[in-house]
């Protein structure tokens, strides 16, 4: 197993190396000068011109694609020209706040995607397998970013229940029931459309695996039936879905644009969205570099898990 | 050929009676509601220019901000006193259009990415799966916020970013499909044809391919307009003064908590568009999926459901461990009845190995799995008759009891032992199982067990084996695991399913001699299914011949060998060449099977029979028995030594 | 069934196809960091020869190589080493330049008949292709042709305008088998024709491939794992075991006389009605490890005769003869000839 790990790892290598290369190419293709772009259009043509320099504007494009690269390594993202701050603390400081949502998000989408799927695939054509199927229907047919003007209009406007948006009180907050306080109508919201696709999946997949010949074996046997939906095709279903949890994570740090807009989270969507149209474009970079990598790292676990379920695949 | 063109008729009713998609989509409540209420919405859309509605971009203070069902403006106005309903309908029709178009160029691209990758293969493959896999780095829709950010805001611009990252999602779907299909026999065939790869990809792959790449699409269309529209919620889509659904919700957020319908609307539009879609995507999925199609997604519960319409029969040999009496078995698919055991009795005295043999279809393996309700439900239900074991009716019992009897007094042997034991847990854990469900040891003692059984069915090192999982065995060695599993709780009946059909031939007679030691030491009963006499010549004891459901001749293995009664049997055994034996001529039986759903009245073999007369295709023909043990179903039965 | 004089009235046959010392490896080479991939010697240093208007049976066990052998005489596969002549060409030329000119004299039936139609084709695009892209006919002609070609196969003419899914496995295997009558070939390879079909079918389709030989002059190279109905086609039989020949000969000779141990153990193990006994070794009968193959006899280590020799020196296919000079096997101390 250790072996495989290592090799996984190892393969990672060339597809961080790739998201460099990538993300460096759509910078570089950005209409327009560069330094301008990156001070925006009230800089001066000294500085500008001070910029390319620094930039390494006037060297071929691999060139510049190794000076870029090499202080990368050194953690150099270079500076937001909007906040006048590093890049890469600015990233890291918003990052965690999106982790929290996401993480949050992301446990609640398996969770409750796997045991919906699950009753759905065994009370096959019965009422819960309706009623999931609709809601499931429902969960990845709205729009996530209505779901959570919805919430806050139902839960924080009219109930009072929750807080309309933040990720801490202003005054006196800081702790974790605070947290957990504020973190409930986003984390939901963007759970919903990931929980459809889990439990869509999960039904599917039990579905196909209650058919298979072992599942008569394992019945053959006199296995009590708890046994057979629990372990003999829970596992094997599990196999096929922990691959596709790893990409709604993905989903799920993509839909964080969305909620972190509308709940005012503090987090790396919500700078992202901003960066975007002030157009500070180094920020964008450092904070697409940083989430991608943390994607990567994300879907590797997801396969070592994947190949620890199965070991056809070590 | 006669039985050619008689099947060729039936063929031919069978396709008229096979309903088209599109009634297929129809007869999908849900499908429907989603067809109605996306083509109402696209109507709307496409009339827009043309519905006398105020211009969507007219603005005018001095009505900004009415509610819904004011006069002149039925969804009111928004902050600048535009008409909201005028620019719902407008925005509609601009999110359907980018929507759409987007999953196209998606679908085009992505498609032909995947085609190519999934037949040309080997460096073409490796090179265009390494930039999808590159581009599916990056999560989804931060992919396309960086694609916006490069080429500025716009809806276009948008549309460009959206189209883009969903190309690897088709890229690889239409990969996996290709590459499977590229595998199949028929592109051999077609390249021996003569067709040049071009000729293949285009003509042969394509149309197999068609159906995926129409399901992903419908399937993706709502995901992309709720993409844009999120892109344009966020400012980076539709610019001022245009609207789609997407940037009407952006504008109306700032003023949710003064005038909420300004957002909620807008958002029920989108909601609306999606669902539909999404409701008649999987209506089109389900259609164009052969797998749902053929209604083979459904769940079989744990026990076949046992609806039994005529009383149940009386048991008539107490001696018998296991007794079969007027078992009926049918599959309920659409609208047919499959009677896949019509009437079927079988007799098993202790020690006793009995054969049953007969072709595909006809009845043996169901008659097998009937007996502890292992045959699917649904499609599956026992319909009549009853099966004793040791004096017990077994489907009058309850589910908990059948369940204690499974694996302990009657135990399995299948086919196929790679798909019969499961591919996640190994040897020892499942033979641990296997011991535990039925008796309470401690693990160590179960796992000691475990390693004897192994050994029992010649396993070399059986307690290395234990940890070994099905994969890393071979064949012979994985049908002796699903041996001595059975074997785990002294059962008092082994049923053997065709165990040795997927082995090789020399493989097959090590695991018939194991079978027949172990017999022999156990005194176990062998319930042996299938398909070739010599296997029954070699460890039956008596044999029972099914055709179509039924049995038509049973008695003694030598007798009923060396004087097949029913001509059937005579046929069967004169039609499969016998080694040692090359100079004697293949007798084929022209035709083939009935169809057990379209059973002909009289004797099912009748049709593919030379004696038949006019009497064998009338009312019932019972099973009579002339000895013990020997009985044939057939009013012209052959004499000692006659041929059919 | 072909009995002895037309045996012997082939033996003089001319040859039309020569396998010389071919090999197939899959796999090997370097993987993209350097370390090396593991070969598979699918097929090593195989020799035959197949006379016009014969039937060559070729038998043996699953993972022998009787399939990969099949692919590369009808192009389908490139060998790794070794020759193929076809008729004084070279195949292996022709197949890489000139596909279709082989495709005209060398076709294929395949195991599975479901599996080698195109689901969403009509029988006679399937049955036209090959007219098509390898017959020179005009668009009447070709009508005409497809109908003879029916008729060959025993099947009605309106199947033409129907779907594979409507056709039980045996009428598919005759629209197979039609398929590769179509470009008029002169050899025919069938792979496992009737291990698919139910025993009632086989017989059929096995009475209908040894007429369409006769009237068609063809030859067969008939590969199957079942010994008595490649014994009752064949005129030679050619036993494979993991890769190699293990054994050559008249077909009459191999079965009556087998000199490998192997082709003995392969017959003692079929079950034949009214036979009681079976035969059988014990568990350790396994194949060797295809990845790391013995140095010597591959059938070594399952093999009663088993000798110091047998592990260290490998046979080659003609080291034992029996009583004529055309049956021969890979072995050091073959069974004595009764």
């Amino acid at each position: 197993m250790v072996p495989y790990i290592a090799k996984r790892l190892l393969a990672a290598v060339p597809v961080l190396f790739g998201l460099t290369i990538i993300v460096f190419l759509i910078m570089a293709m950005i209409p327009g000068d560069p330094a301008t772009a990156i001070l925006g259009s009230y800089a001066t043509p000294e500085n500008v011109e001070k910029l390319n320099r620094a930039l390494g504007l006037d060297k071929s494009l691999p060139q510049q694609y190794l000076i870029w690269l090499g202080n990368l390594l050194q953690g150099d993202l270079g500076r937001s020209y909007t906040l006048n701050r590093p890049v890469l603390d600015e990233v890291l400081e918003r990052f965690s706040a999106t982790l929290i949502l996401a993480g949050a998000a992301l446990l609640i989408c398996s969770l409750a995607g796997l045991l919906a799927g699950i009753v759905s695939a065994v009370r096959q054509y019965g009422w819960a397998d309706k009623i999931i199927t609709v809601l499931v229907l429902v969960g990845i047919s709205t729009p996530s970013f209505w779901l959570g003007l919805l919430l806050i209009l139902i839960f924080s406007v009219s109930l009072r229940w929750l807080p309309v948006s933040g990720m801490y009180a202003i005054y006196g907050g800081g702790d974790l029931p605070d947290l957990l306080y504020h973190l409930t109508l986003p984390a939901l919201t963007l759970s919903a459309v990931a929980t459809g696709v889990i439990a869509r999946l999960t039904r599917t997949a039990m579905l196909e695996v209650l058919r298979q010949d072992y599942i008569r074996t394992a019945r053959a046997k006199g296995l009590k039936e708890s046994r057979v939906i629990g372990k003999h095709a829970f596992k094997p279903a599990l196999v096929n879905i922990v691959p596709v949890i790893g990409i709604q994570a993905g989903f799920v740090i993509g839909g964080a644009v969305y909620i972190e807009t509308v709940f005012q989270w503090p987090g790396i969507g919500s700078m992202l969205v901003t960066a975007i149209s002030t157009r500070d474009l180094l920020l964008v970079q450092g904070g697409v570099l940083v989430v991608a990598a943390a994607y990567v790292l994300f879907n590797l676990v997801a396969d070592v898990v994947q190949t620890l379920l199965d070991p056809r695949l070590r | 050929m006669s039985a050619g063109t008689a099947t060729a008729g039936k063929a031919a009713r069978r396709r008229s009676a096979r309903p088209g998609s599109l009634r297929l989509i129809l007869n999908n409540t849900l499908a429907t509601g989603g067809l109605v209420v996306l083509v109402l919405i696209c109507l709307v859309a496409v009339a827009a220019p043309i519905l006398p509605l105020p211009d969507p971009d007219v603005t005018a203070p001095a009505s900004r901000l009415a509610p819904v069902f004011s006069a002149g403006h039925w969804l009111g106005t928004d902050h600048l006193g535009r008409d909201l309903l005028s620019r719902l309908i407008w925005g509609t029709r601009v999110s359907l259009a980018v929507g759409f178009f987007a999953t196209l160029i998606a679908a085009i691209f992505g498609s032909l990415l995947g085609l190519t990758a999934g037949y040309a293969g080997g460096r073409w493959d490796n090179g265009i799966m390494r930039g999808i896999d590159l581009v599916m780095a990056f999560p989804y829709i931060l992919l396309a916020l960086a694609i916006v950010a490069v080429l500025g805001p716009g809806l276009l611009n948008a549309l460009y970013a959206i189209s883009l990252v969903n190309i690897p999602f088709f890229a690889r779907n239409i990969r996996g499909i290709t590459l499977g299909l590229s595998r199949r026999e028929f592109v051999d065939a077609a390249r021996l044809a003569g067709k040049s790869p071009v000729q293949v990809l285009f003509t042969e792959l394509l149309p197999n391919v068609m159906p995926v790449i129409v399901i992903t699409m419908s399937t993706t269309v709502g995901w992309m307009i709720l993409e844009t529209a999120g892109l344009s919620f966020l400012g980076l889509g539709a610019q001022p003064p245009q609207a789609d659904l997407g940037s009407m919700l952006g504008e109306g957020r700032k003023l949710l908590f003064t005038a909420p319908h300004l957002s909620m609307i807008p958002g029920l539009m989108i909601f609306a568009l999606v669902m539909s879609i999404n409701l008649l995507g999987d209506g089109i999925r389900d259609v164009l999926d052969p797998r749902l199609r053929a209604g083979s997604l459904t769940r079989p519960v744990a026990r076949t459901e046992v609806m039994r319409e005529q009383p149940v029969p009386a048991q008539a040999d107490g001696q018998a461990v296991l007794e079969v009496a007027g078992l009926r078995t049918e599959f309920h698919i659409g609208s047919s009845i499959y009677k896949a055991v019509g009437g079927v009795d079988l007799r098993l005295a202790e020690g006793e190995c009995l054969g049953i043999v007969g072709e595909s279809g006809s009845g043996k393996s169901v008659t097998a799995l009937s007996v502890m309700g292992l045959v699917a439900t649904p499609p599956g239900r026992i319909t009549g008759g009853t099966a004793w074991l040791e004096g017990e009716d077994l489907f009058a019992a309850s589910d908990e009891r059948v369940r204690q009897l499974r694996g302990s007094a009657v135990a399995y042997i299948f086919q196929d032992p790679l798909s019969t034991l499961h591919p996640l847990f190994t040897v020892g854990d499942q033979l641990v199982e296997a011991i535990e469900t039925h008796s309470d040891v401690p693990r160590e003692m179960a796992r000691k067990r475990a390693a004897e059984l192994l050994a029992l069915v010649r396993i070399p090192n059986p307690r290395q084996r234990l940890a070994a999982y099905p994969h890393e065995l071979s064949g012979g060695m994985r049908q002796r695991v699903c041996i001595a599993m059975a074997l785990a709780n002294d059962a008092r009946v082994l049923i053997a399913d065709e165990p040795t059909t997927a082995l090789d031939v020399t493989v097959q007679s090590q695991i018939l001699v194991l079978m027949e030691e172990l017999r022999r030491q156990r005194n176990a009963a062998i319930l042996f299914i299938t398909h070739d006499f010599g296997i029954v010549s070699a460890i039956c004891d008596r044999v029972a011949v099914m055709y179509a459901g039924r049995v038509v001749e049973t008695g003694r293995t030598e007798e009923l060998l060396l004087n097949p009664r029913h001509p059937y049997t005579a046929r069967l055994i004169d039609c499969v060449p016998v080694l040692g034996e090359p100079e004697r001529r293949l007798e084929a039986i022209p035709g083939r099977p009935p169809v057990v759903n379209h059973l002909p009245e009289g004797c099912a073999f009748a049709e593919r029979c030379p004696r038949s007369r006019l009497d064998c295709r009338q009312g019932e023909i019972d099973l009579v028995m002339t000895g013990a043990e020997r009985g044939v179903r057939c009013l012209y039965p052959l004499a000692a030594g006659e041929r059919a | 069934m072909s009995g002895t004089m037309a045996a012997d009235r082939l033996a003089e046959g001319q040859t039309l196809l020569e396998v010389e010392e071919v090999g197939r490896v899959f796999g090997g080479g370097r993987n993209l960091f350097g370390g090396h991939r593991r070969a598979l010697h699918a097929v090593q240093s195989m020799s035959l020869e197949v006379r016009r208007g014969e039937t060559l049976g070729v038998v043996g066990e699953s993972g022998c190589g009787k399939s990969t052998l099949a692919r590369l005489i009808v192009g389908l596969d490139l060998p790794s080493a070794g020759r193929i002549v076809f008729d004084g060409a070279d195949l292996v030329e022709m197949a890489r330049k000139d596909r279709r000119a082989l495709s005209r004299r060398v076709q294929y039936v395949f195991q599975d008949p479901v599996a080698s139609l195109n689901p969403r084709k009509t029988i006679r695009e399937i049955l036209e292709a090959p007219l098509k892209h390898l017959g020179r006919l005009d668009g009447a002609a070709r009508e005409r042709r497809l109908g003879e070609l029916l008729q060959a196969v025993n099947l009605a003419p309106e199947f033409l305008e129907r779907y594979p899914h409507e056709f039980s496995g045996g009428q598919a295997q005759r629209i197979g088998i039609a398929r590769a009558l179509a470009a008029e070939p002169e050899l025919i390879v069938l792979d496992e024709p009737v291990s698919a079909l139910d025993v009632s079918v086989q017989a059929q389709v096995l009475n209908l491939l040894e007429e369409l030989k006769g009237r068609f002059g063809l030859t067969y190279i008939f590969i199957s794992h079942d010994l008595s109905v490649v014994e009752s086609v064949s005129d030679r039989v050619a036993v494979m075991y993991f890769g190699r020949l293990a054994e050559l000969g008249p077909a009459q000779a191999v079965f009556s006389r087998p000199l490998h141990p192997y082709t003995r153990l392969l017959m003692q193990s079929v079950p034949a009605p009214g036979r009681h006994r079976l035969v059988a070794e014990d568990a350790a009968g396994e194949l060797p490890d295809p990845y790391d193959p013995p140095p010597g006899c591959a059938f070594a280590a399952r093999c009663p005769r088993q000798q110091e020799r047998c592990l260290a020196e490998r046979p080659r296919p003609d080291t034992a003869t029996g009583q004529s000079a055309a049956h021969h096997a890979a072995c050091h101390y073959p069974l004595p000839q009764a």
